[in-house]
């Protein structure tokens, strides 16, 4: 994990040696080196698919950080400082996209040269329309945490189903089909949200 | 591969370097409004440093005695009764704030302040003091206690505050830590170093919510630990609730009964301070007993109180519910109900109200932990993060910004750059655009706040972004960059994308002291501020040194035989003679050898190159053979 990449051997800023591309620390002199402009799949040394295991990423997330958050350099030179906050930086940005399923959908799109569904604000599939409007009548509806519960398994069920047709549109580089989905997606993320608040001020009254 | 990153690799008898007497000692503080504690950790065994008395608390009371000498501690905290004209407490509620801030604080406040712009002055002893000299007295009496203690110098803490401070409540503390001449190492949320305190003497793992309730600060963090990640998922609080409320509260309520009885009466800033006292004493006896008896007296004329643990519970739950309110809103950002909390940590000594224990038990539904001490668990913390951070340790700290960050746009509308809640460090960026023609500057107005508009967020910063070559409006791309590092402080920048034109702002906050103000008092608080100068150049000019000189010898230990003998020897006279100079004083000889090793050191670096490039393409050669068989 910590060497990621054989190709583009540059020269190690602190003791002027090689070292790889995507390489967190000079295998020679063990000095941090810049994050680099590498996407956020390569950072976390996974192939650019849509599924992935989201503990695993999580775990590794912390490995990473365990060993560049600016806290272990509290006694290193400027420079490093520097070069660990940036890494942190980079990590936490990653990290953010890749563990959720709508911010990682938006941004695999963008990799495969598509326009991304961050500023699409209208939904014109007509199908999706009539359903959430339905689905928020019911819920605006709800006045007991049981019904709140049936509506947000609902909600929870449909993510995962939509993540996962997602994930097949990707593999079968269909990206036309998979921001049509990410754009349901994006609105099924936001009924469960409102399933939860709803069902939060039913709770802690 | 992982480990061999962490594996130092010494040519035998060329390392280690000496560590010239530079300390790698560093204290935790906790500056807190009521008591600060300082405690220290040597393998990962935390210990706070006590008085001859045994007590850990330090009270954040500070006397001016005629001379100007600051008496900090138990000593001003007696002379309040005494002589309240020259002493301050509870300084912290004033931290990075200007005069319309304390204003709003609510209840009668026992500070005379002084009118004026920027951050708010207060008089006493006939003295004009910011809180950030104040509270550098605290952190200078802190700085003595464990100099005292430990027998040696102390010059690097770890400071906690509220998770709810802003950057300039931040600021001014880190600001005040310098005054005293003490090196913040991190500054670390209360809440977050009350749970490393806690998850590691309980090694407790879960979803925990630390609700801290202090002496003039509210905060609620939710984290989650797990094998030595402490993680925070959401934070909230209110820099200006705490215990503090709870004095002025029964104060309000005495007052009230006296004005039935007295008519109106004129009080001075003094009266106010005692009868805050009075307030506290009536808060601390309703925690333990039922009810109490009080006597106050202003303008020679005596008055005596009854208050019942009943009246007090029903003074004290408006600002209970504002907390419990708080709690809430943290737990939906966490995505988190009460009862997958698998425990709430107390901490803060206003937590020892029973009202509050109640609360907090009904909304999570289980009883609170209690089987720390509420006052030093953050001291606690600090110290194992100052160890964490001079020693090193397995365990870490994420943590997250407390407040949303933006800019202002069009319309007194705040743009959110940055979420609150967001892990840091992080760095964002947007593009705005300028909306006249031939536009060439662009004011920049920095906020932090929830709030859509501006005048209803704190304003941290205002700077103009200058030498934007005339375009027509909206054709140039500004792109500001917000960068929030580990201490959760931000530094903004803007660029002119087309054409490069930058500039780079670490926020000096509107309510803060200016560079003058600050180096101005560091004159003052330091008699040998040029020679302590000079000894942190030497110093850096020696870690600088020392990395490079360790970067050499990993490098002749891995690749010393693409170096003839000859070459190799000279290669070592020159670290020699480095080493001798870093042993020495004279940062320039230092600096020089520095760049000698490195030029004598460039045709070493380029066969290494080379030979990295072969094998690296060696490599890939292999690699493309494999993948060819494989197919």
């Amino acid at each position: 994990m910590l060497k990621n990449d054989k190709s583009g051997v540059h020269p190690c800023w602190s003791c002027k040696g090689p070292v790889g591309g995507g390489d967190l620390f000079c295998e020679t002199c063990h000095a941090v080196q810049p994050p680099g402009h590498i996407d956020h799949f390569t950072r976390f040394g996974l192939q650019k698919a849509y599924s992935l295991d989201v503990d695993g990423l999580e775990r590794s997330y912390f490995e990473l950080q365990r060993h560049l958050h600016p806290d272990r350099f509290a006694n290193k030179t400027p420079k490093e400082k520097t070069l660990s906050q940036q890494q942190a930086v980079s990590l936490n940005e990653a990290f953010e996209v890749l563990k959720d399923p709508l911010k990682r959908a938006d941004y695999l799109l963008s990799v495969h040269g598509m326009t991304g569904i961050s500023h699409d604000h209208t939904v014109n599939d007509p199908v999706l329309l009539m359903e959430a409007m339905e689905t928020r009548e019911a819920l605006m509806e709800a006045q007991t945490v049981d019904t709140v519960n049936a509506l947000s398994d609902k909600a929870r069920r449909d993510v995962r189903d939509c993540v996962r047709a997602i994930a097949q549109a990707f593999d079968q580089e269909q990206y036309d089909d998979a921001r049509k989905l990410a754009l349901r997606l994006k609105y099924l993320t936001k009924l469960l949200e409102e399933t939860r608040q709803h069902k939060a001020r039913l709770v802690m009254k | 591969m992982i480990e061999t990153v962490l594996l130092q690799i010494h040519e035998p008898g060329e390392t280690p370097l000496p560590h010239a007497g530079d300390s790698d000692l560093a204290v935790g503080i906790d500056l807190g409004t009521t008591n600060s504690v300082v405690a220290v950790s040597n393998d990962e065994t935390p210990e706070v440093l006590r008085d001859e008395n045994g007590s850990g608390l330090v009270p954040s009371v500070v006397a001016y005695a005629p001379d100007g000498s600051a008496i900090v501690g138990q000593l001003a905290k007696q002379l309040l009764l005494m002589r309240p004209e020259t002493v301050i407490s509870s300084v912290k509620r004033l931290m990075g704030r200007g005069l319309q801030d304390v204003k709003s604080i609510s209840g009668t406040l026992p500070f005379e302040v002084i009118e004026g712009e920027g951050m708010v002055r207060l008089k006493v002893s006939g003295k004009e003091l910011t809180p950030v000299e104040i509270s550098a007295d605290i952190l200078r009496a802190l700085k003595e206690r464990s100099e005292d203690q430990l027998k040696q110098k102390v010059e690097k803490a770890v400071i906690t505050v509220p998770a709810y401070f802003d950057d300039a409540a931040r600021t001014a503390t880190k600001d005040a830590a310098r005054l005293a001449g003490l090196q913040v190492l991190r500054l670390v949320n209360e809440p977050t170093a009350a749970a490393l305190a806690y998850g590691l003497d309980k090694e407790a793992e879960g979803l925990y919510a630390v609700y801290d309730l202090g002496g003039g600060t509210f905060d609620i963090s939710l984290l989650r630990m797990e094998k030595g990640v402490f993680q925070v998922k959401s934070t909230g609080g209110d820099a200006s609730l705490g215990g503090d409320d709870f004095d002025h509260a029964i104060l309000e309520y005495f007052l009230t009964e006296r004005r039935a009885k007295f008519g109106d009466e004129k009080l001075t800033t003094d009266d106010v301070k005692i009868a805050l006292v009075t307030g506290r004493m009536a808060k601390e006896c309703l925690t333990e007993n039922d009810s109490g008896d009080f006597v106050l007296e202003f303008n020679g004329q005596s008055s005596k109180h009854t208050i019942t643990r009943e009246k007090f519970d029903e003074l004290a739950a408006p600002l209970v519910d504002r907390t419990i309110d708080i709690c809430r809103n943290v737990l939906e950002d966490g995505d988190t109900f009460p009862d997958e909390v698998k425990g709430i940590v107390l901490v803060g000594g206003s937590t020892r109200v029973p009202l509050v224990r109640k609360r907090v038990g009904d909304f999570f539904g289980q009883s609170p932990l209690s089987d720390i001490n509420p006052d030093e668990v953050v001291a606690v913390g600090a110290a194992l993060q100052a160890e964490a951070l001079t020693v090193g340790s397995d365990n870490l700290l994420l943590d997250v910004t407390p407040l949303s960050l933006g800019i202002e746009t069009m319309g007194g509308i705040v743009e959110k750059v940055i979420p609150r809640n967001t892990p840091i460090p992080v760095a964002k960026a947007q593009e705005f655009t300028t909306y006249q023609d031939g536009q060439s500057a662009m004011a920049i107005h920095v906020l932090q706040g929830e709030r859509e508009m501006v005048d209803q967020n704190r304003s941290l910063a205002r700077f103009i972004l200058k030498g934007i070559p005339p375009m027509t409006a909206g054709a140039a791309r500004i792109r500001v960059t917000f960068s929030v590092d580990a201490d959760g402080l931000l530094t903004v920048g803007a660029e002119e994308v087309t054409t490069g034109v930058s500039q780079e702002v670490a926020v000096k906050p509107s309510y803060g002291l200016s560079d003058e103000e600050m180096a101005h008092m560091l004159r003052d608080s330091m008699v040998h501020a040029k020679e302590d100068m000079e000894v942190r150049l030497l110093t850096e000019a020696r870690v600088e040194a020392k990395r490079v000189m360790e970067a050499v010898y990993s490098a002749l230990h891995i690749d010393g035989k693409l170096l003839n003998e000859d070459e190799r020897a000279h290669i070592n006279v020159v670290l020699n003679k480095l080493d001798e100079t870093i042993a020495g004083d004279d940062r320039h000889t230092i600096n020089a050898m520095v760049e000698e090793l490195d030029r004598e050191t460039q045709v070493f670096a380029q066969r290494r190159m080379d030979k990295g490039i072969e094998e690296a393409l060696t490599g890939v050669n292999v690699e493309k053979l494999e993948s060819a068989i494989e197919s």
